[in-house]
């Protein structure tokens, strides 16, 4: 579904990606963890495009958004085909960036009339069984601003699926919520799993990641240090660099 | 109690209704003289916003060259005094072949002008939206102008609105130049009582009226700020 390779990304003098590959399957739960600055966050950016790759390809569901041309220079293809083959992507972001201006329930119908040209009505109906799923259909005509952390969060997710996405991206999807708040989000995550939703995620709830997660990544320095089965990873790591990091989260 | 109430009020009223009875002659001419007022006002309000905001897209474009033009644009049009502007379109203008009647030169001078400032409120209010609803936007597979039509400018509205306000109410006061141009708007109108009747109670009139038109502006724009802030 999402096959990454040989990535590098700097900012400025500073190379936050060296030369990361990475596969994701289809139906596949993947974590990344790893100490902040490693990494984690600006890769699962670069996949949908919100940062620019400086080397390295991407391909999503089998249609390449940047590939290495014949002198080995990376190239995009035209942004809206880029446009195109991201929609099948949904992302969760650490600050939910719901609009502040539209109620809830506008918030999810928005991308699917505007970007998908669903009727009204069907984007209606389609949201309401998400905020059902989530647990939020008594918040539907609420403002974000008059919601908790957690709440934001959740319609964050059913805004995401609304545009019916193939995988979906969490980037550290509880970091900004007050810890009584991160178990509701978790739920709806571990949720997603079950209905086989492709997720990539990247996360500092351990707990999640060794319960949920189909397969561990470990960044550190801007580089996959180790991959593995979650027991693996947790239980028996081969690297010194993971088990200084397990050591001081768990 | 009742006769002293009389004795205060009696002459109070005999000072008072010859003033009343001055006024109610002026008040027509003066009254006329605030319809062109507003409708310099209307009109250059009605152009110079939607022209505002497009000078504010076109300023933080990602085009140098247009960046740069509509900075020379901004400069110039506040780097020099509107009255200037105003001679220069009704004057200065005819040596290039156009001539204007001086209404139509005071509506183009006050809009490109006012377009001028709106631009750099508009910029500023873009810039101060978070750029996380630029990405939430993106991830979702919004274009540009979907994203700045849908979600960065309707945002923008509610935090741009006292500085607007700000504009809106100088440009009551500010209709007063195009007495200059000949215009026979509010001032001109009661400059021309004064210097018939030698009189200046005529000033104040016309304060009163500039008064309650900034009143209503204001009471306008408090409205509309309670309304835009319903989600915050």
């Amino acid at each position: 579904m999402i096959e990454a390779r040989n990535i590098y990304k700097s900012f400025g003098d500073l190379q936050v990606l060296k030369g990361i590959s990475l596969a994701v399957k289809k139906g596949e739960v993947v974590a990344i963890i790893g100490p902040s600055g490693s990494g984690k966050s600006t890769l699962l950016r670069c996949l949908i495009y919100l940062e620019v790759i400086d080397r390295g390809s991407i391909i999503i569901e089998g249609q390449p958004i940047a590939y290495e041309d014949e002198n080995g220079k990376t190239r995009y293809v035209p942004d809206k085909q880029i446009r195109q083959i991201c929609k099948k992507i949904g992302m969760v972001f650490q600050n939910f960036n719901l609009f502040p201006h539209k109620t809830v329930l506008e918030n999810i119908i928005e991308a699917p009339i505007v970007v998908n040209k669903v009727p009204k009505q069907e984007a209606v109906d389609m949201a309401e069984a998400l905020l059902r799923r989530v647990g939020l259909i008594d918040k539907r005509n609420s403002y974000p601003s008059q919601l908790s952390g957690g709440q934001k969060q959740r319609v964050a997710i059913a805004r995401a699926l609304a545009m019916k996405p193939d995988i979906m991206l969490f980037d550290e999807p509880t970091s900004a919520l007050d810890p009584e708040l991160t178990g509701e989000v978790l739920k709806v995550m571990r949720d997603l799993a079950e209905d086989r939703m492709t997720m990539l995620v990247v996360t500092h709830e351990m707990g999640f990641a060794r319960e949920v997660a189909d397969r561990v990544i470990f960044m550190d320095g801007g580089e996959i240090i180790e991959e593995g089965l979650p027991r693996e990873i947790f239980c028996n790591p081969r690297s010194e660099r993971t088990r200084s990091f397990l050591k001081q989260v768990l | 109690m009742q006769e002293l109430l009389l004795e205060v009020i009696k002459p109070t009223l005999e000072v008072i209704k010859p003033m009343l009875e001055y006024v109610s002659r002026i008040i027509v001419p003066m009254l006329q003289g605030t319809v062109v007022t507003l409708e310099l006002f209307f009109i250059t309000t009605v152009f110079s916003i939607p022209l505002g905001v497009l000078l504010a897209l076109a300023r933080i474009s990602r085009y140098t060259i247009l960046r740069d033009v509509v900075g020379a644009y901004i400069w110039l049009l506040r780097g020099t005094p509107l009255l200037l502007q105003v001679f220069f379109v009704y004057y200065g203008l005819p040596n290039f072949g156009i001539t204007l009647e001086n209404f139509p030169a005071a509506c183009i001078a006050f809009v490109l002008n006012y377009a001028a400032y709106f631009a750099e409120i508009f910029r500023a209010g873009i810039q101060s939206i978070d750029k996380g609803q630029y990405e939430g936007a993106k991830v979702l597979g919004f274009t540009y102008w979907q994203t700045m039509w849908r979600i960065i400018l309707p945002q923008t509205v509610r935090r741009v609105l006292p500085p607007v306000s700000n504009e809106e109410i100088t440009l009551v006061k500010d209709t007063a130049l195009v007495y200059a141009i000949g215009l026979g708007e509010l001032l001109r109108a009661t400059k021309i009582a004064v210097s018939r009747d030698a009189v200046t109670s005529p000033f104040v009139v016309a304060a009163v009226f500039y008064l309650v038109m900034t009143y209503v502006l204001t009471k306008v724009f408090d409205k509309l700020e309670q309304r835009y802030s319903i989600y915050e």
